[in-house]
């Protein structure tokens, strides 16, 4: 028998270490030391409930429980066989305890469907994946269905592009297959460029073969033979993976000629990108893939009348290629039960910043965020306030405590002032300024944009030297109201997706944390302590005791003695320059007596 | 390794590598192999031990010492050790 005892972040600051020790003593105490094992546990993500305890081989969870309750646990449960009922976990909705995990509400907030095979099998083993059932959307679709068929089994599933937008997949191939010419190109977008989002990568690197069945599928849907997968060069793992897995499908006959006897041809390249953001737009991908420089052009024509060498083309996300095989093997209508009204299936998220559970999950679309942050999370990094979440990277927003229940997916997001973006999800605690925050996005894009239009080359950089100046306490309230003006102009006149959401950042953190930037530009203070030139080092002159360990380690010179002794002291206290200082913290790590401090 | 020729075969191909697959989880022949993204970023590096007839659990924050003690007591004797990383999802 096994006895987990949780001792992630969460538990251990209630008291789980004092569980497990009185765990172990009283199982001595009963000689039970060597049949039951006391076994300290990663996070089970379900913090606010913790400290948990779960007992093996019977799957019992026991929630919040306390080092007094032990004793009770070893006694009934471990001597006697019968379950703790008052600390079992208690359905919020029928409000029964439910014993086995495997029934519990918590495990069912994960759904992995882009994700099914990640982690089980083995990526560089094409027999793997096929025992899992791989190739067999493949199978179907050419053996049973026309490719009308499979156009609208993909429409009706409700499956939306993945890559942010969320323009709906089956119309989209619709539309492509309508153009019927000699050669037409499958093309799959992987230059995942948001700071922070890693899915597609994962996806590639975890489960390659799903991309290349579900290419194929668009293939016959659309009438295309090529496919091709764009795909940046800093992702060596998924470059390598998915040749060896377009090798594997060429041995077994799965891609190449007249695939499983079927009369279909279809092949897939891979073109290496350089990393640009910019080329994650679909017209520069295509650009970028034909030799040309990665710029957006205007569309119409869209790539499905005119994409890659002017030939009808369809683009698809990572993400969304990896639904396509599923949807085909359980139908349209399965899909279609998971998510929302409007936003069907699941969602991938790469979640990063001040949380304890970073990684990457996938949840059913209409999912909130507190559930992802608290529940899946396992809540805020060293039990420090929630400030925002940030979606959709440089194109999305950052949305605060009032959108915690919010149901994730399109719409919602897009209604709340950020985006679903490609699935990147920063959350930050109070430490993070939002004005910094926004700035830094948009130094991101200035940084990546191409430059072909004026809205986003020029727009951009003056906002951000908007920014910079009200972050070095130079701003005044007439920023304020221009920086709303240039965000609106450049959001109207920009020529491609990147222009068109950069001001996404400026524009959520104004609306919903007005109050920083009003104290960043009218008391010149930064609440977060995070831009330097608004902060201001002191030193308790009462604290000081004149030791000149700060003055002897400031490397601007700016420290010196006053005149003034403080009561008990016998040497003058110490003071800082305001003009010399350059605010590198040095002397605060020097003082002994906590006398000095950032303002 | 001969083409697959039609729908049929590859089926016929699944349920005979499932059961060569069943039998690399049955067998007591230890074999190790790199997956992809398990999920658990937060505690990297991970590892998942399958044991015939066992749920599989995940090891988190595995480094050289971790890896001798998970085989010489979790994989030869099963015991569990510290650091399993619970399961929080359903896949399909």
């Amino acid at each position: 028998m096994h006895v987990l005892v949780c001792g992630g972040t969460g538990c251990q600051a209630s008291a789980s270490a004092q569980i497990i020790k009185n765990f172990e003593d009283i199982l001595a105490a009963k000689g039970l030391q060597d049949e039951v094992q006391v076994v300290r546990t990663g996070c089970f993500g379900f913090c606010e409930k913790g400290p948990i305890v779960k007992i093996m081989p019977d799957n019992t969870f026991y929630t919040q429980v306390k080092p007094e309750d032990v004793e009770k646990i070893v006694n009934e449960h471990i001597i006697k066989g019968r379950k703790v009922t008052d600390l079992l976990y208690m359905d919020p909705e029928n409000k029964e305890h439910v014993a086995d995990s495997k029934h519990m509400g918590f495990y069912r907030k994960q759904l992995r469907i882009a994700l099914r095979n990640c982690g089980f099998i083995n990526p560089e083993n094409i027999d793997e994946c096929i025992s899992r059932g791989g190739y067999e959307a493949l199978g179907k679709v050419l053996s049973e269905m026309t490719p009308q068929q499979v156009v609208d089994e993909i429409t009706k599933s409700g499956l939306r592009g993945r890559g942010g937008a969320g323009f709906p997949t089956g119309v989209k191939w619709g539309l492509c297959a309508k153009n019927k010419c000699d050669e037409m190109y499958v093309i799959c977008n992987a230059d995942e460029g948001d700071p922070g989002a890693f899915m597609d990568r994962s996806i590639m690197e975890g489960d390659p073969h799903s991309i290349v069945e579900a290419m194929a599928i668009c293939g016959y849907a659309i009438g295309a033979t090529h496919g091709l997968v764009y795909i940046r060069a800093e992702y060596p793992l998924a470059i390598h993976r998915l040749q060896v897995a377009i090798a594997q499908a060429r041995e077994y006959g799965l891609l190449g000629k007249d695939i499983l006897g079927s009369g279909f041809d279809f092949d897939i390249e891979l073109r290496y990108g350089a990393g640009a953001f910019v080329c994650g737009e679909e017209t520069a991908l295509i650009h970028s893939m034909e030799g040309k420089r990665g710029e957006p052009t205007l569309k119409p024509p869209f790539p499905a009348v005119s994409g890659y060498m002017a030939k009808p083309s369809n683009v698809n996300n990572v993400e969304t290629f990896a639904n396509v095989p599923i949807i085909i093997t359980k139908g349209a209508d399965w899909f279609a039960s998971i998510g929302s009204e409007k936003s069907k299936g699941t969602k991938v998220f790469a979640l990063a910043g001040q949380i304890n559970n970073v990684g990457l999950i996938e949840v059913p679309m209409g999912t909130t965020l507190r559930d992802i942050i608290y529940e899946i999370g396992g809540g805020i990094k060293g039990g420090r306030k929630f400030k925002a979440v940030q979606t959709g990277g440089p194109s999305g927003g950052c949305l605060t405590e009032k959108h915690l229940d919010t149901p994730i997916d399109y719409e919602s997001l897009a209604a709340a002032g950020s985006m679903m973006g490609s699935g990147g999800m920063v959350v930050m605690d109070d430490t993070s300024c939002m004005v910094a925050i926004a700035k830094f996005y948009l130094e991101f894009t200035c940084e990546e944009s191409c430059g072909k239009c004026s809205p986003c080359r020029i727009g951009n950089k003056r906002m951000l030297e908007i920014l910079t100046k009200i972050t070095e306490g130079r701003g005044t309230m007439d920023d304020l109201q221009e920086l709303r003006n240039l965000a609106a102009v450049i959001k109207d006149t920009a020529l491609c997706g990147l222009g068109q959401t950069s001001p996404n950042p400026v524009l959520s953190t104004l609306d919903n944390f007005w109050d920083e930037y009003v104290e960043h530009v009218v008391d010149k203070k930064c609440r977060a302590g995070v831009c330097k030139k608004l902060m201001r080092y002191e030193i308790d002159k009462e604290k000081c005791i004149g030791c000149g360990a700060c003055k002897k380690n400031c490397p601007a010179e700016a420290i010196s003695k006053t005149d003034y002794i403080a009561p008990g002291h016998k040497l003058p206290s110490m003071m800082i320059d305001p003009s010399k200082c350059i605010k590198c913290g040095a002397c605060i790590s020097t003082c002994k007596f906590s006398a000095i401090s950032v303002k | 390794m001969a083409k697959v020729k039609s729908l049929a075969e590859l089926k016929a191909m699944r349920e005979k590598l499932q059961s060569t697959l069943d039998l690399r989880e049955k067998s007591n022949d230890p074999d190790s192999f790199q997956t992809g993204c398990m999920g658990y970023c937060h505690a990297e590096p991970t590892i998942e031990v399958k044991c015939p007839g066992k749920d599989p659990i995940v090891f988190g924050h595995v480094d050289n010492n971790r890896a001798d003690e998970i085989l010489t007591k979790y994989v030869m004797n099963n015991e569990i050790v510290d650091g399993v990383i619970p399961v929080n999802y359903e896949t399909i």
